[in-house]
């Protein structure tokens, strides 16, 4: 994690820099079908992160050599934006983006049915217009939004959401500050039916029972963002729904 | 992980790990926690400051350490540097190509900088040399040499022993030259998951057979330092707690049996 700071990240209150408390998210919100062009589209606000995804496919995998005769290959790809943090991100894969992507296309890949398109790919663009920490689980909770909207067959949506360690208290949904100078940060998803872990990532310092903390208050966390992900599909029906009714 | 030269198992292999995974047993004979072989050599490159091979049942790796004047980062005017490199030479198994890293090179190498990042095992704030403008930067390069599974862990043994031995080339900046200062010894267990049964220290064949990987790095007070789950399948949050157990144990067994 970060370096030491003289910022005081949480008040005699119990309150952290932003005015919540340690089991509370930052505000939230998913839309889908921003996108004309691609087959599915979903964009989130989360904290101050900003960040669209894009999905085509199924179409034929290419090159040939990344066909899987059996199932689809999801390829997702995290990216971003040279102006997204506060000093220029040079354009393109980095280490880290091209481990971000590996672990979101294999989590996307535990609930999209895909033994149903053989020798396909399913493209998932990820692109973070403005980063606010816990990027890669605003992304992934995206995605699974922009899956469904493309008319993708899935067993699951995947929700995630991040905790960790500040001033040795366990918190929810770390900020910016909070991601900067915690002590530990542990994204994870799930698949919220099952409950089941796609995505756990985890750095920093936690002893077992923080673990375990952290952990539950992520999982009671799910429920309340995938709640959003699911009003956002419906209000993508409703409108079609509206739409003809009109005619 | 990559597969073998055909990308499948043979079935018949196939349905006698998971026959005898079902009486308790692996297709080598270990238990389900139970870890291969472990074979140390520390300054194996002495023309390198800090170096070792580990032998981990058949897979082997080369750890080679390198401490260069340099640079800090702008955000960290305070510290050394650590950077970690991952070479999956074509010599090791059919698949592996040369070339510039591929994300699995790069997934293995961050997992295993970031257990050696977050336990402290180097005192970075002890590496400058002057503060902003000059400090010590360790790069670790590891060659994997054979494959046959695991390759975090393998590679987080070989780093382990080099950092011990490592000697900081202190009389090339005006100073004298100093161990590098270690203060605790972080494992990263790996575990993989055969139908229903986790099982520790995967060989080739078992990873091909899983479903899902996950790495745990715990340092001597049973904290937990890095995690990392891997591949497409799913963990229950208990198999998950089992997980951590286990690295937990395993951890401390390695590390009294080889970092003593």
């Amino acid at each position: 994690m970060g370096t030491a700071s003289d910022i005081k990240l949480i008040n005699e209150d119990g309150l952290r820099l932003d005015g919540r408390s340690a089991d509370e998210l930052r505000p939230m919100k998913i839309e889908t079908d921003v996108l004309a062009r691609a087959d599915g589209s979903a964009y989130i606000e989360w904290g101050g992160n900003k960040i669209l995804v894009a999905v085509y496919g199924p179409r034929e995998a290419f090159p040939k050599h990344t066909q899987d005769i059996d199932k689809a290959v999801v390829k997702a790809r995290y990216n971003m934006a040279a102006f997204s943090v506060d000093e220029r991100k040079r354009p393109g894969p980095d280490r880290r983006s091209m481990e971000i992507s590996k672990v979101i296309s294999e989590a996307l890949s535990s609930a999209v049915m895909v033994n149903q398109f053989p020798r396909a790919e399913i493209d998932v663009y990820i692109e973070v217009l403005q980063a606010d920490a816990g990027t890669r689980i605003a992304g992934l909770t995206a995605s699974s939004v922009a899956l469904a909207a493309a008319g993708i067959p899935m067993k699951d949506m995947v929700v995630g959401c991040t905790a960790g360690k500040v001033e040795g208290q366990v918190v929810l949904d770390l900020s910016k500050e909070e991601d900067n100078f915690g002590q530990a940060d542990l994204p994870m998803a799930v698949l919220p039916k099952s409950g089941n872990v796609v995505l756990l990532q985890m750095d920093g310092d936690l002893s077992v029972e923080e673990f375990e903390k952290a952990s539950s208050m992520i999982l009671e966390a799910t429920k309340k963002i995938h709640k959003i992900q699911r009003d956002a599909l419906a209000g993508k029906y409703k409108a079609i729904a509206l739409e003809r009714s009109g005619e | 992980m990559p597969r073998d030269e055909a990308g499948i198992l043979s079935e018949i292999k196939r349905d006698f790990i998971l026959r005898r995974l079902k009486e308790g047993k692996r297709g080598d004979g270990r238990k389900p926690d139970e870890y291969r072989e472990i074979s140390i050599t520390p300054n194996y490159v002495p023309r390198s400051p800090g170096s070792a091979m580990v032998c981990l049942g058949k897979t082997k790796v080369v750890a080679g350490i390198k401490v260069e004047a340099g640079e800090p980062f702008p955000d960290t005017p305070n510290q050394g540097v650590l950077t970690t490199n991952v070479e999956l030479l074509p010599m090791a198994f059919p698949t592996f190509e040369a070339g510039p890293p591929n994300d699995t090179s790069i997934e293995i190498a961050r997992v295993v900088d970031r257990g050696i990042r977050e336990s402290k095992m180097i005192d970075i704030e002890s590496l400058v040399i002057e503060p902003a403008k000059k400090v010590w930067i360790v790069f670790v390069d590891i060659d994997v040499i054979d494959f046959d599974g695991n390759l975090i862990d393998a590679c987080t043994l070989g780093v382990l022993a080099a950092l011990k031995s490592t000697i900081v080339p202190g009389s090339k900046e005006g100073g004298k030259d100093f161990p590098l200062p270690i203060r605790n010894t972080p494992v990263a267990v790996t575990m993989v998951k055969i139908g229903d049964t986790l099982v520790a220290d995967p060989d080739l064949e078992e990873e091909q057979l899983s479903s899902a990987r996950i790495t745990v790095s715990t340092t001597e007070d049973g904290h937990i330092r890095a995690m990392q789950k891997g591949d497409v399948g799913e963990f229950s949050m208990e198999e998950i707690r089992k997980a951590i157990n286990m690295s937990s144990n395993l951890g401390k067994a390695i590390r009294e049996k080889y970092f003593k």
